[in-house]
Order: C-alpha cells, then structure tokens, then sequence
C-alpha cells in the first residue's frame, strides 16, 4: 500500500505580511505546500475555535508540516510564529541557506529582522484597529510606529546592505522586510523616497521570483 | 577579531527593561563576565536619545552590548550571537523542533506582547487607558504561552534545560504583576516562574540587583 505523504498546510490571508514572509520561504526552498485562507480581516476567522485550536495566538501564518526526524516515524505537527517557522524550514531543509556563514552578519540580520517583527509589524497590524474609538487615530498610531521603524531600518541597512538586506545574500531579512514595505506603501500610504537604501533594495526585491510568484495580488486571487 | 575577544563585553542596560533583562539572563547562564553601563530611559527625557549613547548605538536602544569589537542591538539577536560565539552552556535545545518550540515562546512574548507594552508605547496609548491595554496585550500573549507550554514544558518552558525560552517569560512576568495582571489562569508559567526565582542566574539579572535600580525598588 502506498503512504499518502501529508501536505504542508500554510494557514495564512492574503494581506497578511508575516504570512508572505512564510510563503516566499517556501517557494524559495521548493517546499511543496497548500494555503489556507484565513480571512483576519472580515470574517475574524482567526477568532474561532476551530483555527484556535491549530494556534493558540489565534494570529496567521501556522504551518502544519511533517516533521524531519532521523530513526522515528514522521509526525505532524504545527509551527507558529513566522519567525520560529522560517528558522525550521531553514535549519531542516538547508538550500538555499537564509542565514549568512558568520555570526556577526546572522546578528546584523537578525537585527533587521526583529526591527520589523517586534518593532514595526505588531505596532500596526490589522488587529489592533478595534482598539482606538475612532479610524484615525488607529491609522495615525501605526503609521507613527512604521515611520519611526522605517529610520531605524534605513540606519541599519546603510550598514549592512549590498545586493541584499545583508551582503550579497538572500536572507531571512529580505523575507521580512519586503512585505513590510509593501504594507507601509499600500496601507499607511508612506513614501519610502525618504528612505534611499530601503526603497532601492525594496524595488529590486519586488522583481524576485521568490516574492513576484507569492506576492498578496496573486494570492488574492487565487482564494 | 585578535585583541578584541579579550575584551569584557559591556552591556548597555536599564534595570527594569525586560529586553535587557534578557540579555542579561543569558550573559550570566553562560557565565560570560560583562561590564553594565546604565542607560536610564527616564532621566531627562531619557538618556538613549544623548550624544553620548548615540555614539555606541545610533538606534537609541536598549540593551545594547559591545562584545568582539562590535556593537549588537535587539535582545533576540545578541541572546542568539552568543549562543554561537559561546556555545558552552547551551541555551538552545538539539533537537530542530523542540528550538521551534524555544522560538515560539520568544517571538510570542518579544514581538506579540513586549511591544504592545513597552514604556514609549505606553506613553502613546495615554495615562487613562494605559494599564487597561498592557493588561490586555499581556493577557492574550500568556494565554497563547501557557498552551504551548502544556505540550512542551517539562521543568522548564521546553523540556527539562533551561533555555531563551525561560530568558524572555521570567521579564515578562514580572512585566506583568507591575501591571496587576491576574497570573492565576497560567498555572505553568507561575510555576516556571517560581522554580527560576533563586536560579542565580536569574537572581544575578534581576531589575533590583542592578546598579541603577533606585534604592526604593531594591530588595
């Protein structure tokens, strides 16, 4: 009898940018996978008890992948937080690597990163808007807090960058900070011209594969 | 990197940050010595925003800490520098899913709710309503903890080894009785929290052994 092999499920939204962070990870490392539309922004699907039960921080991406062990049968099981799910994926399936060789230039990428996951990302994503009384103060709280994340990028990325957030590799940074830009134009309405390292590296990234083929517009419209 | 290994790292604190804090948790299980230079985010407006602090970190952050000739920011970042550079004492378990799990925590706890309350956000969402919404974001980031911890804690937050995991939920529960946060719903993070309360480690790093907590909040 043939094993049917279980698939990696990402359950993920469309507008969601920690879960294109996940998704262009995948697509860079040729995982095969299927996407589950979580709708966070009408229906709260992330509320129910069914999604809660696949995270317990009712928050998207999870990924439901089978497990890479040696000498124990794969089990399922389900990765959150984009950040934790990327670093799986890379460490289980290392081509191609998303971290550089030293710990240095891993320290300057991380930094990137978490200067988007913790310090801009939570600080305006959709979920918050429930919580000021009125539209415009929730718009004037995050593009307050994306601005602010954006210098701090901007500094570092002068640093740091060649071709890419870090060197001239590919890395986890890249993957953070293109979606994060593509909601700081979209929904905050920024104008990254300020920003001469973060809009020249943000328009050369937009142009690779990795993130053309998962960008939210295609996504959109295949949900 | 020559000379520069020799050097004492020299880390850039202030005493209730639960992000240096964390930093300062890991620097003492892996018994690397460090010097602290304080950094009050209160004094004056806050002393991260001087030409003096500019100079070693022109983010205007803490922690930050000068280690190998170079100066790294973000608390996950420098935990995670160090566990490379100095791998005795492990902070990371072997296993690929069971570091998942240790990053989970971390990344539920530094980006899902340290900061949603961190003093300049805080100072953003108003003296009325602060308390309400540190409570809140706290909350919501404990419930999704704890219900990891139900399926990968053992004595500690993965397992039976201390890890970046327990790093990073010790600050922020102390983050949270500040804010009077009802722990009770969160059985196990209570008891990790009381089992690492005289780890030296943890005692060594805590806010109030600190050079600059202020005598009236020292034990």
């Amino acid at each position: 009898m043939t094993a049917v092999k279980p698939q990696t499920i990402l359950y993920g939204f469309w507008l969601s940018s920690c879960t294109w962070r996940v998704r262009a990870a995948l697509h860079l490392k040729k995982i095969p996978y299927e996407e589950r539309s979580v709708d966070i922004l009408h229906e709260k699907a992330q509320l129910t008890d069914q999604y809660r039960a696949i995270n317990p921080s009712q928050k998207v991406p999870a990924l439901c992948i089978v497990l890479v062990r040696v000498n124990i049968s794969s089990d399922g099981a389900t990765l959150v937080e984009s950040m934790a799910i990327i670093e799986y994926l890379d460490e289980t399936r290392p081509e191609p690597p998303l971290k550089p060789p030293s710990p240095l230039q891993r320290a300057r990428m991380q930094e990137i990163c978490e200067t988007v996951v913790s310090g801009i990302q939570p600080l305006q994503n959709i979920g918050l808007k429930g919580y000021f009384e009125t539209e415009d103060k929730y718009t004037a709280f995050t593009k307050y807090w994306t601005e602010r994340g954006l210098q701090s990028l901007e500094e570092l990325l002068t640093k740091s960058a060649g071709t890419y957030c870090v060197g001239d590799q590919f890395t986890k940074a890249d993957l953070c900070l293109v979606p994060q830009l593509y909601n700081a134009v979209t929904r905050h309405k920024l104008d990254l011209g300020k920003y001469r390292t973060v809009s020249q590296l943000y328009e050369k990234l937009l142009k690779e594969q990795s993130f053309e083929e998962t960008h939210p517009k295609k996504v959109r419209n295949s949900n | 990197m020559g000379d520069k290994i020799d050097e004492k790292p020299v880390l850039y604190s202030y005493w209730r940050s639960s992000c240096s804090w964390r930093v300062r948790i890991a620097l003492n299980l892996k018994e690397i010595p460090y010097d602290i230079k304080a950094v009050s985010l209160i004094k004056g407006g806050g002393e991260q925003h001087c030409n003096e602090y500019r100079e070693v970190n022109p983010m205007e952050q803490v922690p930050s800490l000068v280690i190998d000739g170079h100066t790294l920011i973000e608390s996950l970042s420098i935990m995670h520098y160090l566990e490379e550079t100095r791998p005795q004492r492990p902070l990371m378990p072997q296993d690929c899913y069971k570091r998942a799990k240790v990053r989970e925590i971390c990344e539920v706890i530094s980006s899902g709710i340290q900061p949603l309350q961190n003093l300049i956000v805080l100072i953003h969402v108003g003296e009325e309503k602060k308390k309400e919404w540190a409570q809140h974001w706290i909350m919501r980031g404990f419930r999704a903890v704890e219900k990891i911890l139900s399926s990968v804690a053992g004595k500690y937050c993965v397992g039976d080894e201390i890890s970046l995991a327990d790093c990073c939920l010790i600050p922020q529960v102390f983050n949270a009785r500040r804010f009077h946060v009802d722990l009770r719903p969160f059985p196990i993070i209570l008891r990790i929290d009381r089992e690492l309360e005289n780890h030296p480690a943890f005692r060594a790093a805590h806010p109030s052994a600190q050079p600059d907590c202020p005598p009236e909040a020292a034990k």
